[in-house]
């Protein structure tokens, strides 16, 4: 390109004078202005992801940064099924049937299947808005108190009405987007995800939309593995001390079925209380987070609150939730970040190329996006200078025009002076503001936290490997509000 | 001229004046639709009942990818009972949709929008919540 022509002169665009890839302007003189930097690989979108997640597999499995308590879950179901198998198995297939072990085996495949797939699986994560949209937003909200860079502007929402029930969208602060209905951020995850439900540290993943169903296999089986280990191992032990032996002798023959009925009979009961709380949850469409929010109890002492998703039939709430079409991944974790070179637009599967050059080249990377909506949405490389001069003029002067009030410098070649400036404003009136909408979830999270212990004082002595406490207090607290709920509404289709 | 306007050409010579952005419909739940209210900028490039007719369009794909019928049951059902290790291997019948979804607004950019200065954007690169309408000025072309 011929504005190249006058940056810094470097040695090695002069000795490979390459010729400029025609289909994609200006990123290549960048690169080559940049001679310390190796020509970069491009980079998939995962390792750019904002949110506080990790991954593996080159960006096929996501999970949450904390992996929480996820080792210590499989570790129990894995040894409890091992000492199963290994020792109940034999003396049962003597004395009872064969089957047992093949019933067993078909159980545990799949509580480890839906338990890795809870885990591993994009919950319905919402990618965080690209800085012109974010730029659109702003300027259709009405900011009273004028500039808002002192201090946190009020949390904006947004009315809409389905099925005739008035539901407020919530604007994220993080994301910069107005949440859809149902949608929750999740600060343990610092991300948005559709439908939900809550953030499970047994499985160490957010539990949303796409992996709802999942984890509802998840706990159904693992209730039926549970159930199906205790009565087992009580038959085996009921066996043993037949015939005048007695019990401590059945236990000293195999100590291992001790181990497994002391942890199976402290699961079973959460277990199947979370269950039954999920069941009823399903049936109803509702979501734990909605449930505990009481959103559509009609606590507030309007009779007229009923939930606006359902659709007002036991069967067709289970069914669009468990077999309903499996949504998408919104993030695309595997595609590449559009780079400056240009060079490759990734197997992600479903764009125009000219498209994706064109749009995507001012939003490189959801990562680049929040620092490049503070300066202009172009001129986000490493290379500022480069890039300034690599981009023709009349897009800089139509800059102006796409930002207007977020970056306070919509001039061309911003520079890293003002860079770093701006980017403390920014960050200063995100990290105050960011609290605030989280705020019912660290509630909620310190809430379960407290029940949490509660529930382990009174001498639990294992830990079920399922959420507790505060699932089975809400499922009784439910259960009541079910027989007062009369959803009047007409079902959505 | 404007015919023959590929959309490789005109990124090459236009300037991206500004973006509109079509947000989201939540009246009717949670599904994806679009609102398809005539957004004031494009008044001046594209007539009001194409644009409806494109964006309604979407509307309706996208319901068909999120339909709760006998099809996406027998899937969901059969998905269940293989532990869900059929989404290994198998496309879902929404992966299906959004292909021909991207092939529609593929098809609507070359025929009608890129003719105008106009380039759609597939929602699903904006995470399904806004339909990004890129509005060109043409520099090169002298006329304007």
């Amino acid at each position: 390109m011929k504005n190249c022509e006058y940056q810094q002169i470097d040695p090695q665009a002069l000795a490979t004078p390459t010729p400029t890839p025609t289909p994609t302007p200006a990123p290549t003189p960048s690169a080559r202005a940049c001679p310390e930097k190796k020509p970069r690989r491009p980079q998939r979108k995962w390792e750019v992801f904002p949110g506080k997640n990790r991954f593996y597999c080159d960006g096929r499995i996501i999970v949450a940064r904390q992996s929480g308590v996820l080792p210590l879950t499989l570790g129990l179901i894995l040894v409890t099924s091992g000492l199963f198998f290994i020792f109940d198995c034999p003396f049962l297939v003597k004395h009872l049937t064969g089957f047992i072990p093949v019933i067993g085996g078909v159980l545990f495949v799949f509580v480890v299947i839906s338990l890795l797939q809870t885990s591993f699986t994009d919950p319905g994560i919402l990618p965080r808005a690209t800085p012109e949209e974010a730029a659109d937003i702003e300027k259709q909200i009405d900011n009273p108190t004028g500039s808002s860079s002192s201090y946190r502007p009020p949390p904006r929402t947004k009315e809409v009405v389905i099925n005739q029930q008035v539901v407020k969208l919530k604007y994220c602060f993080t994301c910069k987007i107005f949440r859809p209905p149902r949608t929750s951020h999740c600060s343990l995850c610092d991300n948005c995800v559709e439908r939900f439900d809550h953030h499970c540290p047994w499985v160490g993943n957010c539990v949303g939309k796409r992996n709802y169903r999942f984890f509802y296999t998840f706990i159904v089986s693992l209730s039926f593995l549970t159930a199906f280990i205790f009565g087992c191992v009580t038959t085996h032990l009921a066996l043993r001390s037949q015939g005048g032996n007695g019990l401590v002798f059945a236990l000293q023959e195999s100590p291992a079925s001790a181990l497994e009925l002391v942890v199976c009979f402290f699961s079973v009961w959460s277990i199947l209380g979370l269950s039954g709380f999920h069941t009823y949850l399903l049936a109803a469409n509702l979501t734990t987070n909605e449930d505990i929010k009481g959103s559509w109890s009609g606590k507030s002492g309007n009779e007229e609150t009923g939930n606006p998703y359902s659709y007002n039939s036991i069967f067709k709430n289970c069914c669009s939730v468990l077999c309903g079409p499996m949504p998408p991944s919104l993030i695309d974790r595997r595609g590449f970040v559009p780079s400056e070179d240009g060079a490759e637009i990734g197997p992600a599967e479903i764009e125009l190329p000219a498209a994706k050059n064109d749009v995507n080249m001012c939003t490189q990377g959801t990562k680049g996006l929040l620092e490049t909506a503070t300066r202009s949405p172009f001129l986000s490389s490493p290379c500022p200078q480069a890039k300034s001069q690599a981009i023709p003029p009349p897009a800089l002067d139509a800059l102006p025009s796409i930002t207007p009030s977020p970056s306070p410098s919509p001039s061309p070649g911003p520079g890293p002076g003002p860079g770093p400036a701006l980017e403390q404003t920014k960050v200063s009136r995100e990290r105050p503001a960011a609290t605030t909408p989280h705020r019912h979830h660290s509630h909620h999270r310190s809430r379960s936290k407290r029940t949490a212990q509660q529930g382990h004082n009174p001498g639990h002595a294992s830990n079920p490997p399922a959420s507790p406490g505060p699932r089975r207090s809400h499922s009784s607290r439910s259960r009541k509000d079910s027989k007062t709920r009369d959803p009047k509404f007409t079902p959505l289709h | 001229m404007a015919e023959t306007h590929s959309l490789q050409d005109l990124r090459q010579q236009a300037a991206i004046a500004s973006k509109v952005f079509i947000q989201r419909d939540y009246t009717s739940g949670t599904i994806c639709k679009f609102q398809t209210k005539f957004p004031t900028e494009l008044e001046a490039r594209i007539e009001k009942q194409q644009f409806e007719e494109t964006i309604q369009t979407l509307n309706n794909l996208y319901a068909e990818a999120e339909k709760l019928g006998g099809k996406s049951y027998l899937e969901g059902c059969l998905a269940c009972l293989t532990a869900y290790t059929i989404f290994l291997c198998m496309e879902t019948h929404y992966e299906k949709v959004l292909k021909k979804i991207a092939k529609y607004i593929q098809e609507q950019n070359e025929k009608v929008y890129a003719p105008l200065g106009l380039l759609l954007t597939d929602p699903i690169e904006r995470g399904l919540r806004v339909v990004e309408i890129t509005i060109f000025e043409d520099r090169s072309i002298g006329s304007r």
